[in-house]
């Protein structure tokens, strides 16, 4: 079958003397083998030793808090907005007198969720943040998952915890 | 019939009209924006200073030049008239002074703010506005405010249009809110916390340029940007029944009354339409309603015909450099064989 008219016969040249013995090239291969034994290896010994991440490296998403322990996320909507992949969606709600220490703004996410399988890590929310609650960390990956329920990341695995604080952004 | 000029282009208006009125007849983004004016309600205007334009040449007796800027909205024609807005380096630099005035006291709490998406203070702001505002002191604040089961007045977001107070006088006979006091003390405020039962006071909403006035029933609901506006009415007895239904999923979150293209509303709905009528079973749908592609609004509505919005178009124009470096190579013409 031809596919087209542009089709070259190739004709092979009959090998000589050197090329018919093959040794050779069998020692050209060879020598080339152990001149890589003695080269820097190219790989590391993963779990143990760990490559130094990029420091634009974007991983999973944190939502911080403030100085004062109160979520920053107001749920503007900007961050879905923003989100070329539409991969986070929010309910907001009022926050009450009692929640004073929780939230910073009158405004809160009630829901608030990414969906790592829609994510594409592009940092885009990160940059439309007006009040800077939502950063993607540069020392962690999303980590892999078995079940499709778990890939919806809701405020229980995105707010940052009190006690452990995360550094990014600005803090580093 | 009076013939004027307005940025170079000729047009023929009723004698009587104002200068805002004559670009709105021209159209297009030559039209001086207005946060206080409003077509629909008799005394509106003169107040926000936002569509100050340049007067050239008064009228074609006088053609003497007018000595300040004026305001476009309360300034009527004149035969021969010569008006520049956005071609005078004057009026666009004012306008970001303007800008910068009425963001001296807002509180730039646009995250929070329900209006956002659709404020006229938002893309006046965007539009005409500077980055960085210079503004260093105490901004004024208020409590908010409940008036009546409907609104929440916020008034640290107030810029004193005075349009709420307008529509109050025209559409309904008792009036209970008003501006108190005066200069920087000004405040819009119910008299002796009255509360505004009147069955039209929900058009307050739709009037006010920003956020002040708020639909209770709607705070915090959602983003405006992702609620989808349809058209719909019904057969009310107290008002038109025309209004836009913004849906998210299957919920009606908000009942509006239709807007024109500058945002003001074309037919007054009363409360019962917009506060209680939250079922689509309520409602005959006539049809999702047409938002301007430069709306954040359409975001996430792939349509034909998608726009860039200008500012994207004047800060590439500003940044563009010719690079003169390479002779310029005369496209390579494409023979069927290597076109393939």
């Amino acid at each position: 079958m031809q596919l087209s008219n542009r089709t070259k016969k190739i004709e092979p040249k009959p090998l000589n003397f050197w090329e018919r013995m093959y040794l050779p090239v069998i020692f050209q291969g060879l020598n080339i083998t152990i001149k890589h034994l003695f080269k820097k290896k190219a790989t590391i010994r993963y779990p143990e030793v760990k490559r130094e991440l990029s420091p634009v490296f974007r991983g999973l998403h944190i939502l911080k808090r403030d100085a004062q322990g109160r979520e920053r996320c107001t749920a503007c909507g900007l961050c879905a907005l923003a989100c070329p992949a539409e991969a986070i969606s929010m309910l907001s709600a009022e926050r009450t007198k009692e929640e004073k220490h929780l939230y910073r703004e009158e405004k809160y996410a009630a829901v608030y969720e990414v969906n790592m399988l829609r994510c594409i890590f592009c940092g885009l929310c990160e940059e439309a943040c007006p009040k800077a609650a939502i950063y993607l960390q540069k020392d962690k990956f999303a980590p892999a998952f078995f079940g499709r329920e778990e890939v919806i990341y809701g405020k229980d695995r995105l707010v940052e915890s009190v006690t452990n604080r995360a550094k990014v952004g600005l803090d580093q | 019939m009076a013939k004027i000029t307005f940025d170079g282009i000729q047009i023929e208006v009723a004698d009587g009209s104002t200068i805002l009125q004559a670009a709105r007849q021209i159209g297009g983004s030559i039209v001086p924006p207005a946060m206080c004016y409003y077509s629909t309600l008799k005394g509106t205007g003169g107040k926000c200073r936002a569509c100050l334009v340049k007067v050239t040449a008064g009228s074609e007796k006088d053609p003497r030049p007018m000595p300040k800027l004026v305001a476009s909205c309360i300034t009527p024609v004149q035969d021969g008239m010569i008006v520049e807005n956005t071609l005078n380096e004057e009026v666009l630099s004012t306008r970001k002074s303007i800008v910068e005035f009425l963001l001296i006291n807002h509180p730039l709490d646009c995250p929070i703010c329900d209006q956002a998406g659709e404020c006229d203070l938002q893309n006046f702001a965007f539009e005409h506005g500077n980055v960085k505002q210079r503004y260093e002191e105490e901004r004024r604040e208020f409590d908010k405010i409940d008036i009546g089961q409907y609104i929440k007045l916020h008034m640290t977001r107030c810029i004193l249009c005075y349009r709420c107070v307008y529509t109050a006088d025209q559409l309904t006979e008792k009036r209970v809110h008003g501006v108190m006091n005066r200069g920087d003390a000004a405040e819009i405020s119910t008299y002796i916390a009255n509360s505004i039962e009147n069955d039209f006071s929900g058009n307050i909403i739709d009037v006010c340029p920003v956020g002040a006035l708020t639909d209770k029933t709607f705070r915090f609901a959602n983003r405006v940007w992702f609620t989808k506006p349809v058209d719909a009415h019904r057969n009310c007895d107290k008002c038109s029944g025309k209004v836009v239904l913004w849906y998210r999923g299957n919920d009606v979150l908000r009942v509006t009354a239709r807007k024109n293209e500058y945002n003001e509303v074309i037919d007054f709905i009363c409360n019962t339409c917009r506060f209680e009528k939250k079922e689509t079973s309520d409602w005959t749908i006539e049809g999702p309603r047409k938002i301007e592609r430069t709306s954040v609004i359409s975001q996430g509505h792939y349509l034909e015909g998608t726009q860039v919005a200008d500012f994207t178009k004047r800060v590439a124009q500003e940044q563009y450099k010719n690079i003169d470096d390479l002779p310029v190579q005369p496209p390579r013409q494409l023979s069927p064989d290597t076109a393939r």
